[in-house]
């Protein structure tokens, strides 16, 4: 799954741009320029994925990372993803799978253009970090097709009860150990240094710190943030190839004090059509966003003043805010631990807990379910879920039905009837507490 | 001894084991728990679970495939979306109902995600009963995948220990390993007569005779395997003039017992398939001499000799070449992929297998089905149509 919105395209993003906005935007046209110069300055690019990723060891190790799943989100974003789906299916690829996978095979087929217009890079490698989803491991099975390069897997346990045992970090680092790191050295022609791995290790803590403050503001009222729609581009640095660098420590320092303003103004979120107006609704959403639609998607919300207030999408990459830092005493323990606790190697009774702990924590007023066709990692079982919270909590679920790039399935219409239906029920459901 | 008993030597044991595939409420494991007090019965989803762990235990391994086209799922569908396949829903249905009631667990293996989920949901629906996922290693080195796999195989034997299962001593794990061993032989033979004489044994009928495994214990297994054997060798069968062909894909949600029917009836002898792959899941024998320490057996024998199946990671090896050597062992003119709609390692996998048959020539067609299935005359045309395309040309243009 995954993930954050590193977009490039300025009709994509909210009306007014925060300066920590800005600052994103720059590391990441940076990074894309790097890629592009990477084979003429024999860079190294590693291809991974969002969950489980070891950016900080891939930056050790002097190479450049590319994450398949967030070119497929800007696919869908730019609305290229519906072309290259359907050139992927012409090839074979079945309709029932993660349109994830389609989109990025179709883009390679179309020759692999990235969301700033240039030739992505072919991988030195593949990093398997197979962390919470199965797909992971055929789509890296079929780009393996494709580019004829070498892969490395890094198989992460289930977390099945919500507890890492020492077995399960003793299997991880074992396969750091032996397998994934010397396959990374051999590829990067370097040893790797563990001093710099641990000094961004600790940069990595810094901004993981500053991004949790950020989730926990939104226990405000109004709450200076939107979780989810805003959330995507919060988690944009951390998620992807910034953790563990000076950019990002700065990029969430930045957003920290802009959020903290915002706090002190008592003023809401940013939107797609400037500053929030009242906040009536405080929401949490549980499962990814659709991209195709991406901005009717979060309009359909702020206009109805629903501001989320917590998503576990946004706990994808790393599920920081029950504590868990990157540590770099430990520096591959911490790496194992890192992956064992992505939100989607989660078994659903800890997932659910999570939810519930958000409804409480951030005093929401329902939580909202968007299932997305593509991917079973997050959707099989969610109806389950959405009993057990409204049982646990008494708070109303709500449930809605899309895909993340695949605009055949985001029917518009029907959503927002949904939502809006919601929102009333919700709306009711108030006018009846306080009569 | 009906009139078909007296023409089919075979049609007796054939029917006990039709008779078992139909039984939804699953008497036979009822009537073994009365036979074994004390013993757990143990449901397992697809695909590969250590069963003579389990069995070492005082356990009797129950495979679960959902509930086939015998069953309206009505309660199973509102805990799913629609675009998910049919086998979690088709278990919670059978869980709901009660039909379930006789296991004492479950163990969830870790096929793809929707598996994994269910395992998920049993937790949260039914605490007091014992659920344990299989988190099967995708590192295949023994002393790091084979390390961990060890651990996990005490970790699920610890939880059944705390329900009322017997230790196991590896005196009785190498015995259940040397059932194992036995019953799978029999099945070997039997694939070997279905490739020699596909029409002595037809593929449906070594689908029903491998399926009775679901619920038998391997030596109880192997003696209706022995006896189905044997009556086939007497067997009045006269061959077909029928294209050979491998089915691939349908290793989890079992094809209806019509669909394999109707494949044949389209003039294909099906001479290998993945259909109950958890009983053909080793190549070869599991280790069962007495220097060896039988856990460590049963997880070399997963690491070393798992077939290549969508849900297993292929490292080094070139995707299809496992397919491939499957064809040429089984003298096969074409392959078939069936599998089930929305099943993500299957028709992940699906691309790279036919590109790889297309590397080699290998005709090759694929259709989709559920569970529960009923209508086939669609797939009949087009096996029909595969079959005289490779009849007549040797592709399937
Ligand atoms: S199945 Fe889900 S988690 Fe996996 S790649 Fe697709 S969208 Fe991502
Ligand atoms: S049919 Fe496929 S997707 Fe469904 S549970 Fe089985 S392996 Fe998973």
């Amino acid at each position: 799954m995954s993930n954050p919105a590193m977009t490039q395209s300025a009709q994509l993003e909210p009306a007014e741009k925060d300066q920590s906005q800005i600052e994103q935007k720059r590391m990441i046209a940076d990074h894309f320029e790097r890629l592009a110069r990477a084979k003429a300055e024999g860079k190294k690019v590693v291809y991974t994925f969002v969950p489980g990723n070891l950016t900080e060891l891939i930056g050790a190790l002097d190479m450049l990372a590319v994450l398949p799943e967030i070119n497929a989100l800007q696919s869908g974003m730019r609305k290229k993803s519906a072309g290259y789906i359907a050139e992927a299916e012409k090839a074979g690829h079945s309709e029932d799978v993660c349109t994830y996978v389609k989109c990025d095979i179709g883009m390679l087929k179309s020759g692999n253009i990235g969301p700033t217009g240039t030739k992505l890079p072919e991988p030195d490698l593949l990093l398997l970090s197979y962390t919470g989803c199965f797909t992971f491991m055929k789509w890296f099975e079929l780009l393996r097709e494709e580019y004829k390069c070498p892969v490395v897997m890094l198989h992460v346990p289930y977390q099945t009860d919500g507890e890492i045992t020492p077995e399960m970090r003793e299997y991880i680092v074992r396969q750091l150990k032996d397998v994934v790191i010397p396959a990374m050295e051999q590829v990067a022609g370097k040893k790797l240094d563990m001093r710099e791995l641990s000094r961004r290790l600790q940069l990595s803590h810094r901004a993981e710190d500053d991004l949790v403050a950020v989730w926990e503001s939104a226990r405000h009222r109004p709450s200076p943030i939107d979780g989810y729609f805003g959330g995507v581009y919060y988690v944009g640095p951390i998620f992807s190839a910034f953790r563990g660098t000076e950019d990002a420590v700065r990029y969430y320092q930045m957003l920290r004090a802009e959020v903290d303003e915002r706090v002190r103004r008592k003023e809401g979120p940013m939107t797609p059509d400037g500053p929030a107006g009242e906040e009536r609704f405080r929401l949490v959403v549980e499962g990814p966003p659709n991209w195709t639609s991406f901005l009717d998607f979060w309009r359909m919300f702020s206009r109805e003043g629903a501001t989320v207030v917590a998503s576990t999408y946004t706990r994808v990459g790393g599920l920081y805010d029950k504590g868990f830092r990157h540590s770099p005493d430990e520096p591959l323990e911490s790496l194992a631990d890192y992956c064992l606790g992505c939100y989607t190697n989660l078994g659903l009774p800890t997932r659910t807990a999570l939810l519930e702990d958000y409804i409480r924590r951030y005093e929401a007023d329902g939580f909202l379910i968007n299932s997305v066709k593509s991917c079973n990692s997050f959707s099989a079982g969610q109806l389950v879920m959405l009993r057990e919270l409204e049982k646990r909590t008494g708070v109303p679920g709500g449930f809605i039905e899309s895909d993340l790039v695949d605009p055949r399935y985001f029917g518009k219409a029907n959503i927002e009837n949904r939502l809006q239906s919601y929102l009333q029920m919700l709306e009711a459901r108030r006018g009846r507490a306080s009569a | 001894m009906t009139d078909s008993t007296a023409s089919d030597p075979a049609a007796e044991v054939l029917a006990r084991c039709l008779a078992l595939y139909e039984d939804m409420s699953f008497s036979r494991v009822r009537r073994w728990k009365e036979a074994h007090p004390g013993g757990l019965a143990i449901g397992a989803l697809p695909i590969y679970v250590p069963r003579p762990l389990l069995e070492a235990m005082g356990c009797l391994p129950v495979s679960i495939f959902g509930g086939g086209d015998q069953l309206d799922v009505i309660r199973g569908d509102s805990y799913f979306q629609s675009y998910i396949c049919r086998i979690p829903r088709s278990t919670l249905e059978l869980a709901m109902g009660g039909q379930l009631d006789v296991l004492d667990g479950m163990l969830f293996p870790s096929i793809c995600d929707v598996i994994r989920n269910l395992g998920g949901i049993w937790n949260m629906l039914f605490p007091e009963r014992f659920t344990a996922y299989v988190d099967l290693p995708q590192n295949f080195d023994r002393d790091i995948g084979g390390r961990f796999y060890t651990g996990e195989l005490r970790r699920i034997a610890a939880g059944l220990v705390g329900r009322g299962a017997k230790p196991p001593s590896d005196e009785e794990l190498r015995a259940a390993i040397r059932r194992e061993n036995s019953r799978r032989r029999v099945l070997s033979e039997l694939s070997a007569l279905r490739r020699r004489e596909p029409w002595r044994l037809r593929a449906s009928e070594a689908y029903l005779a491998a399926r009775a495994g679901s619920v038998l214990e391997a030596q109880e297994h192997e003696a209706w395997l022995r006896e189905l054997l044997a009556a086939l060798e007497r067997r009045e069968a006269r061959a077909y003039d029928n294209v050979r062909v491998v089915v691939r894909g349908a290793f989890c949600e079992q094809p209806p017992l019509g669909l394999i029917r109707t494949l044949e009836a389209a003039g294909c002898d099906i001479v290998d398939d993945d259909f109950q792959l958890g009983l053909h899941f080793i190549e070869g024998d599991i280790e069962e001499d007495s220097s060896i320490d039988p856990w460590t057996a049963l997880s070399n024998a997963y690491l070393d000799r798992g077939v290549a199946t969508s849900s297993r990671y292929i490292g080094e090896a070139t995707k299809g070449d496992a397919l491939i050597e499957s064809v040429r062992a089984a003298a096969a003119e074409g392959v078939i992929f069936a599998a089930a709609s929305f099943c993500d390692p299957a028709l992940l996998d699906q691309p790279m297998l036919e590109a790889a048959l297309d590397r080699q020539g290998i005709p090759h067609t694929s259709l989709k089905y559920a569970e529960n299935s009923g209508q086939f005359q669609v797939i009949r045309e087009q096996a029909g149509a595969f079959s005289d395309a490779v009849k007549l040309w040797g592709s399937a243009a």
